[in-house]
């Protein structure tokens, strides 16, 4: 299995800030990866160093083997959907299309055309008179008939409603499924697209945190809940990762596995226990440490 | 939608609702399954993700392999299937039940009782 991606040490700091700290991880072919963290964690400015955006301060960046930074060889096989991105002031829907055929050498008009009208984009609406929602459907257009072979989706879907965002999990594994590439997705929403990933790069504050297997992350910990006094006595030589307490009441989320003997412990004191999920998990990794 | 339960790794989840379909005889002894790409796009799940359930019913024998054609369930798999459940049913449901029962305060031969009237009454 060969790397498309794999950075060492990598290192941007702007100013005395650091918005990216000693980051290395590599991303294997044709696999799709979750970019997960908070807002302002490093995950825009981590994925701007891997489409040479942006020069790092320190470290090494290979993508596909070679050096990025104004490398066309290299930047022609990515296609980056932002959050934000910018195009000129007058151009329409059908114009970004007909750019993107431009930039990227495995782009499938007729799919850009079928998904544009899947997503309901009217094509010769100016870029500017778009919804939220709509303009982000062209950026997922875009990222889906680029079939670039690394593929990095930056909160792909702002504005989107429910049933835009389940046509693009849709149409991301389908086509995905008939044309591997190695996809990099940076989302807030876990709960929703976790099932799409197999693997999850958890950043905070600059820090890679996690860089694992999203199915090994499932299951990781559970919850219990009760009588403060009986969840203390429970989590005692159990390594807990969030507390927190009502009253006289307290839940506690601790590293480990639900298992019937697990289950059996936490009842026997007259506590409630739940696994917890991949979002809530994460949420409590990144959260502010409480007890 | 088949939504997914986030809180346990979906390798088992898709290992197990194979096996479910083998039980309830959805999936006969010597059909093919649907491939991980099937899954995935149906399930919308990672395909590689699919691919893992299978093949850890392809290990534990439920499942083999033909050549160029894909995953079939192996012959005496529903029995065997049967068989496993049957272990955990006792962890998975008695258990839980009696420790309710206990909680409430209702004793060993009332619920005894109940699950007779239960499994008669059907």
């Amino acid at each position: 299995m060969s790397a498309a991606v794999s950075v060492k040490g990598l290192t941007k700091r702007f100013g005395g800030f650091t918005a990216v700290d000693r980051v290395s991880f590599a991303l294997q072919e044709n696999r799709i990866y979750g970019l997960l963290g908070r807002n302002g964690a490093g995950k825009t400015t981590l994925m701007h160093l891997l489409t040479a955006q942006l020069f790092p301060t320190d470290g090494e960046i290979r993508v596909f083997g070679e050096e990025p930074y104004e490398n066309s060889r290299v930047l022609s096989r990515i296609c980056f959907v932002k959050e934000s991105q910018k195009y000129p002031d007058n151009f329409r829907v059908a114009d970004v299309l007909a750019a993107a055929g431009y930039f990227h050498e495995n782009w499938d008009r007729e799919y850009a055309m079928e998904l544009a009208e899947q997503f309901r984009l009217p094509l010769k609406r100016r870029i500017k008179k778009l919804s939220r929602g709509l303009f982000s459907a062209v950026g997922v257009v875009v990222g889906l008939a680029s079939r670039a072979p690394l593929t990095i989706f930056d909160e792909p879907y702002a504005g989107m409603d429910a049933v835009a965002r389940n046509l693009f999990y849709k149409l991301l594994m389908e086509d995905f499924v008939a044309h591997p590439r190695t996809i990099l997705l940076s989302t807030h929403l876990i709960d929703e697209a976790s099932a799409l990933l197999e693997h999850v790069l958890l950043i905070d504050r600059g820090r890679l945190l996690l860089d694992e297997e999203a199915d090994a992350v499932r299951g990781r910990a559970y919850a219990v809940a009760g009588m403060a006094s009986k969840v203390r006595e429970f989590a005692a030589g159990r390594r807990v990762i969030h507390w927190d307490a009502f009253g006289a009441l307290a839940s506690a989320s601790i590293i480990g596995s639900l298992d019937e003997e697990t289950k059996a412990a936490a009842a026997a004191l007259g506590l409630e226990a739940a696994p917890v999920s991949l979002q809530q998990l994460i949420v409590h990794l990144t959260g502010e440490k409480s007890e | 939608m088949f939504a997914m339960d986030d809180t346990r790794p979906i390798f088992l989840q898709i290992a197990e609702r194979i096996e479910d379909d083998i039980i309830n005889g959805n999936l006969p002894e010597e059909a093919q399954i649907p491939s991980a790409n099937q899954f995935a796009a149906l399930y919308r799940i990672n395909p590689a993700t699919a691919a893992k359930g299978v093949s850890l019913l392809a290990e534990e024998g439920i499942l083999y392999k033909k050549r160029g054609i894909g995953m079939f369930v192996k012959s005496g798999a529903r029995e065997r299937l049967r068989e496993k459940r049957k272990e955990k049913f006792y962890s998975q449901y008695v258990a839980p039940a009696i420790r309710e029962a206990r909680k409430l305060g209702i004793t060993a031969d009332e619920l005894a009782a109940m699950i007779r009237k239960g499994a008669e009454g059907e």
